[in-house]
């Protein structure tokens, strides 16, 4: 029993990491309808941003929030530079875009970094009096998520910039109308999908350890848990994050051993694009002919 | 074809036989390479390009070939010619028993999904359950095949890797020939009539569910008797050569090449196998990021590819002739 309450609120500390991701790559799809593959190695690269302020003697704290702010403003040069093109372009260019940018990242973090496993300094202390079942870092990560949840909430539900994303999110045209600058909107919403993915990095980087491929499990999981739970739905991406997380790491210890952990998120995946597309609380989605 | 292209395809065939007495071993090897890659290309291209479905997994169906080939080399003893159409055989119905759950998704869902696919294919691989086959981490490692007697009888003295090279032109022929009559036929047709706009297909005539889930099955044949083919000349196959770099080089390879246009699987194919040469050079790290901006830029410049290019600037020469 022990060992199982262990795992599952192991799996809701990685839970946390995965729904951060989710959640990053619901505000991207709701804005454009498009699912971003580079989320995950934009996160990595904004991860090895910190470790370097770190290595150069920064408090943790400092790099921690400097690097939230540089990925985000790295989000928005993205969207504007490099996705603003292919805004209107088939599907297959836009894939073609994200799987370049995803190999760009990988590859100049690679050369800048070299492939070489490096550690990544967690900054909760070493020991909190519950190290039974959770370590420290687990109890931060779960925290800064939740943390992370209440702004994001906070921002969309109480100030008119949120407002604003939502409605050009929801409408373009309208919102076009009303003033909204709708362009600016989907680069913002680029902006906060990184910043949202470097925290993320940050947290996830103490357990799986710096590398340049780190983030390819996680961000499979973040799909798994975004599908899971709607893509279109920010709340479902968080519950599905957290289920994804608790399933993980309970089948990965009892059930079907470490090894095969990633294809969970393969049968997720497919599982629920086939049976149930819009997932647990997502729109269905209806298209006319 | 017109005659121009015919006196193309001989001129290149003629080359293409010509080319390793004239290279080293080494670069033999190489355009070994390319032809595997090509045929690789090819399917994917017949699912991509001709009938709209992304696939970011197509390395899962390389590696199923791979497997096949060296499971039976080294297990049964089978000869490896033999294996190449086994490999085909097995990617074909895997290929089109995934094709069945991909019907339901649309552009972006399949991408994901066979992404999925191709990221978690090396834990697959890996699995211990499967070990006695595949191997686990450690692979399998087959011999390079000789040439047959009869080549020697006739006088030619071939090394293994000339005789390799031609075995596998022998096989891109048949398989690109294959690909040519299907894709100029009715099922060609209506590939392209459900990339460009299923709905009218369906109206037409065209069973969309059973034409989707074939297209899979070939396309997945075609990169399956590649990864054979690879597996043969290579002489190893282990689980981690199978990542999602390698699904994403065949995407490279189809986008640089040209979609939908099957003189592009070459062009990708030398592309794929020679710029990361070049590349290699600069950093360890440069042939991806010289991937990277090459999608970027043919997106953006060239949608069509190097085969587009060429198709355009003959179009022009050819228009400047007619009215000078």
């Amino acid at each position: 029993m022990d060992a199982l309450l262990h795992q599952v609120l192991a799996g809701l500390a990685t839970g946390g990491i995965y729904a951060s991701v989710a959640l990053a790559l619901v505000m991207i799809y709701q804005a454009t309808h498009l699912v971003n593959f580079a989320q995950g190695e934009l996160a990595m690269f904004s991860t090895y941003i910190a470790w370097s302020l770190i290595n150069a003697g920064m408090p943790y704290w400092g790099a921690f929030f400097l690097t939230v702010g540089f990925s985000f403003v790295l989000g928005v040069l993205i969207e504007r530079v490099v996705i603003r093109p292919v805004e209107n372009a088939p599907v297959l260019a836009v894939v073609v875009v994200f799987i370049a940018l995803l190999v760009i990242l990988n590859s100049v973090t690679g050369w800048i970094y070299t492939f070489t496993i490096k550690t990544f300094p967690s900054p909760f202390p070493n020991d909190l009096g519950f190290g039974k079942y959770m370590s420290p870092h687990e109890a931060g990560a779960i925290g800064v998520t939740l943390v992370v949840l209440l702004l994001l909430y906070a921002f969309f539900r109480f100030t008119p910039l949120g407002l604003a994303m939502r409605a050009a999110a929801q409408n373009p045209e309208s919102s076009r109308l009303v003033g909204i600058r709708v362009g600016w909107m989907l680069a913002l919403g680029w902006g906060l999908a990184a910043a949202i993915g470097s925290i993320a990095g940050m947290m996830v980087a103490p357990i799986v350890f710096l590398d340049p491929n780190m983030m390819g499990g996680v961000l499979l999981y973040a799909f798994a848990a975004a599908l899971v739970g709607g893509i279109d739905s920010p709340g479902g991406a968080v519950f599905g994050g957290f289920l994804v997380g608790v399933l993980e790491n309970v089948l990965g210890a009892f059930v079907i051993g470490n090894e095969l952990k990633l294809a969970v998120a393969l049968v997720l995946i497919i599982g629920v694009l086939v049976v149930k597309p819009s997932g647990f609380s997502g729109k269905v989605h209806v298209s006319r002919v | 074809m017109s005659r121009r292209d015919i006196l193309g395809v001989v001129a290149l065939l003629a080359g293409a036989c010509v080319l390793p007495f004239v290279v080293s071993e080494y670069r033999t090897f190489q355009f070994t390479l390319v032809l595997v890659y090509a045929i690789a290309l090819l399917g994917l291209n017949i699912l991509t390009g001709y009938n709209g479905q992304i696939s970011l997994g197509h390395g899962a169906f390389y590696a199923i070939g791979a497997y096949c080939a060296a499971i039976l080399m080294d297990k049964y003893g089978v000869p490896y010619w033999a294996t190449i159409p086994v490999a085909g055989a097995v990617c074909l119905v895997a290929g089109f028993l995934f094709g069945l759950p991909a019907l339901r998704l649309e552009g972006l869902y399949l991408a994901l999904a066979t992404f999925a696919l191709g990221v978690s294919l090396p834990q697959l691989l890996k699995y211990h359950h499967l070990e006695a086959w595949t191997g686990g981490v450690q692979g399998i490692t087959i011999t390079k095949p000789d040439a047959p007697a009869f080549i020697t009888e006739l006088g030619l003295a071939l090394d293994q890797d000339q005789w390799l090279y031609f075995f596998t032109l022998a096989v891109a022929v048949v398989m690109f020939v294959l690909a040519r009559n299907l894709l100029r036929g009715r099922i060609g047709r209506a590939m392209v009539a459900i990339r460009d706009n299923h709905i009218a297909a369906e109206a037409m005539g065209v069973d969309n569910a059973m034409v989707k889930s074939l297209t899979f099955g070939i396309s997945a044949m075609y990169t399956g008797v590649a990864g054979a083919l690879s597996a043969i000349a290579i002489q190893f196959v282990a689980p981690d050569s199978f990542n999602i770099f390698l699904s994403i080089t065949f995407l490279v390879g189809i986008v640089i090449g040209g979609l939908a246009s099957i003189s592009g699987a070459l062009y990708g194919a030398l592309f794929i196998q020679f710029i990361p040469n070049v590349a290699d050079e600069i950093s360890k790290a440069a042939p991806w990021a010289i991937f990277g901006l090459f999608l970027i830029g043919f997106v953006y410049v060239m949608p069509a590819g190097v085969a587009g290019a060429i198709r355009m600037a003959m179009a022009r020469l050819q228009r400047k002739r007619q009215n000078p």
